[in-house]
């Protein structure tokens, strides 16, 4: 099967006051046709900045380098104006803060109606007809009334499927969710999760979905990257990966999450804090926090090993990782 | 199971609203100011040495209850006692040595912390605000809390800016940790911080809970870290608890269906198994207009008659765990449904 998305090599750097700063370095992944993959890390390991990458939604200041192929095109080479044709069109994107990605000033009708005018060639009552369509698809009754509100009349879970709505109604073919339910109470975050998952099914979607949150990842996800300071440090299988830790960075973060019967323990932590992207330390960026860590992961950068087919990590020590076993797998 | 029945702490009926100011027309009109029904009849023992866990989504009241507890609120009905004694009622020394004893931390380790003294300054004045030792022992004082929630003795003299979120954290608690409470109350102490940084804190927090012999109410809508956590959980809706028990108890055998709704939406750490319940319908009503009968009626997948003109009450099947639920009284069908 060939990959729906291709991203190889993909760097970012942005440029500050105190030079560059690289906030995504060297990230390569691909998503299957149909497939949820999990982008996972803590705040400031550059998964947003690698999904706003992919479509070069970001400020001036950013370099983007590498390749993401997309239907046998290249998004980050491509100009300025074919792009737009993909953006909110094939490939659309649904945002962390459903109400300031929405127009406060806007019906939701007229929001939606801007993209169906930009990437479809319905006409005005064709229009009106898919935008209902589209507000039930997302599981907002009542459409003919709620097309007429403003973002303010809908509480966040709401928002979060207008927005949604506005990205489903150029049919896209990959969706691309940064942390969709993070601002949502938990019932609300279930009710948006299974709405993209259903989605996902009908309209034969690929998602790339980014969180903080294992729990989502293991609920949501088909497969996963893990990302630390910049970079993929461990990829594979959602299962496998759950199953097998092969980087010490996963297995830390799997063993910081609380589970059943564990009660009042002490948690798996990891010691220190995620480095600033402008002091990334040498070698493994993980190895001041990482407890197998030995003299040549202060010397230099581990590439991407294969575990197995579906499976990789990029750390010298996967061996002993691997042996001090996973802390969710004994269940 | 550990005896621990001696009652610290406890919430009497305790109702809150926040009333909005009356508009021109209400005044014109002579219509009552509206207000939100953050607390509606919240009762509970807190039993000293225990961890009480307090969760809810977000506008069920929990953090409301915490700073009632503290009495950075007063309640409109309702009374919170400690030993015995209506806080309310505590004035001058006796206030103080109330405030001394609970503890509050909170959420958001940005603004909690004053930008411009130095963490000496943050720790110093809490000491002289409840004169707890001679100005002399103040800087061997500060020391020990430093070293008791393990930062480094130069931290004394850096500024909030200059630590990590985790780090501004362990600041609140050795703030709450220098007048020596009994009870300490954190709102939502860790969901500001990264995962890794999470279970730092709460490693920290079970290991100064042993060392100091403390109390804890731990607010928190983070299921997992609560259960983790707590002795006991009480599950909020809409300003009400609507079930109170042993913790794994309430986790495997929850007896209110709102319960058993959250544990079915929060995400399993365990990709094989993988929520197949429908999504509960449906959002928290509006805390200015409550449904009358039980609070839960406009979601629950159970709710019959009664449920739309009773408020069912806080009851014991048995005496560790209590749910308010009409449905307790049929022998809970949604039991059922449980995968065990």
């Amino acid at each position: 099967m060939t990959p729906a998305l291709e991203v190889s090599h993909l760097t970012t750097q942005f440029t500050s006051g105190s030079g560059k700063v690289t906030a995504v370095d060297d990230v390569s992944f691909a998503v299957m046709p149909g497939q949820v993959l999990g982008l996972v890390g803590e705040s400031g390991s550059g998964k947003s900045v690698t999904l706003r990458s992919l479509l070069r939604l970001l400020p001036r200041t950013a370099q983007i380098e590498g390749r993401v192929i997309w239907q046998g095109q290249d998004l980050i080479g491509m100009s300025e104006k074919q792009l737009r044709s993909v953006r909110g069109g094939d490939i659309s994107m649904i945002f962390q803060e459903p109400m300031t990605a929405l127009n406060p000033v806007l019906p939701v009708w007229l929001q939606i109606d801007e993209n169906l005018r930009t990437h479809t060639s319905l006409s005005a009552s064709e229009r009106v007809a898919r935008a209902r369509e589209l507000m039930d698809l997302v599981g907002i009754s009542d459409a003919p009334r709620r097309l007429l509100q403003y973002p303010h009349q809908f509480s966040g879970g709401m928002r979060q499927r207008v927005m949604i709505a506005i990205a489903l109604a150029s049919n896209p073919k990959l969706l691309l969710a940064d942390e969709p339910t993070t601002a949502l109470d938990v019932t609300i975050q279930d009710q948006i999760l299974k709405l993209i998952l259903s989605l996902r099914d009908k309209l034969a979607m690929s998602v790339v979905l980014v969180t903080h949150d294992l729990g989502v990842v293991a609920t949501t996800c088909d497969h996963m990257a893990v990302m630390y300071a910049g970079r993929i440090v461990e990829t594979g299988a959602v299962s496998s990966v759950f199953a097998q830790p092969s980087h010490a960075y996963t297995r830390g973060l799997l063993g910081s999450v609380p589970r059943a019967g564990t009660q009042r323990s002490q948690l798996l932590s990891i010691e220190g804090t995620p480095p600033s992207l402008s002091a990334i330390p040498k070698g493994c960026s993980f190895h001041p926090r990482c407890e197998f860590a030995t003299d040549i992961c202060r010397r230099s950068t581990p590439a991407m090993l294969p575990q197995s087919a579906t499976h990789a990590a990029a750390c010298f020590h996967s061996d002993r990782v691997i042996a001090a076993g996973s802390p969710v797998g004994a269940q | 199971m550990m005896e621990r029945r001696e009652i610290l702490l406890s919430a009497e009926n305790v109702s809150k609203n926040f009333a909005f100011p009356r508009s021109l027309t209400q005044r014109l009109t002579g219509k009552p100011a509206v207000a939100v029904h953050a607390l509606n009849g919240v009762s509970f023992d807190l039993h000293r040495g225990e961890t009480l866990g307090i969760v809810g989504e977000s506008g069920c009241g929990k953090s409301t209850l915490a700073r009632c507890l503290v009495r950075l609120h007063d309640c409109d009905e309702g009374r919170i006692m400690f030993e015995g004694r209506d806080v309310a009622a505590l004035k001058g020394t006796e206030r103080r040595q109330f405030n001394a004893r609970v503890q509050m931390i909170f959420q958001d380790p940005y603004s909690s912390l004053n930008p411009r003294m130095r963490v000496r300054q943050i720790l110093a004045e809490a000491l002289g605000v409840h004169k707890m030792k001679p100005k002399a022992q103040i800087p061997a004082r500060i020391a020990e809390l430093l070293d008791l929630v393990r930062l480094p003795a130069d931290a004394a003299d850096k500024y909030p800016h200059e630590f990590s979120g985790g780090q501004r954290q362990r600041i609140g608690i050795a703030r709450a940790l220098a007048v020596e409470p009994e009870v300490l109350v954190a709102d939502e102490l860790v969901s500001a911080l990264d995962v890794s940084v999470q279970a730092q804190v709460v490693n920290l927090l079970l290991q100064l809970q042993e060392q100091l012999h403390l109390t804890v109410v731990f607010v928190a809508h983070d299921l997992r870290l609560v259960r983790h956590i707590s002795h006991r959980v009480a599950v909020m809706y809409l300003g009400k608890i609507v079930e109170l028990g042993q913790t794994e108890a309430l986790f495997t055998a929850p007896r209110h269906p709102y319960t058993k709704v959250l544990l079915d939406a929060a995400p399993e750490l365990d990709p094989a198994r993988r929520s197949k319940t429908v999504a509960v319908k449906g959002e928290l009503p509006s805390p200015v207009n409550l449904p009358t009968g039980c609070l839960f009626n406009t979601r629950c997948p159970h709710a019959f008659n009664r449920c739309f003109t009773d408020r069912p009450v806080l009851t014991a099947r048995d005496p560790d765990h209590l749910a308010a639920c009409h449905l307790t009284d049929f022998g809970l069908p949604f039991q059922n449904e449980l995968t065990a």
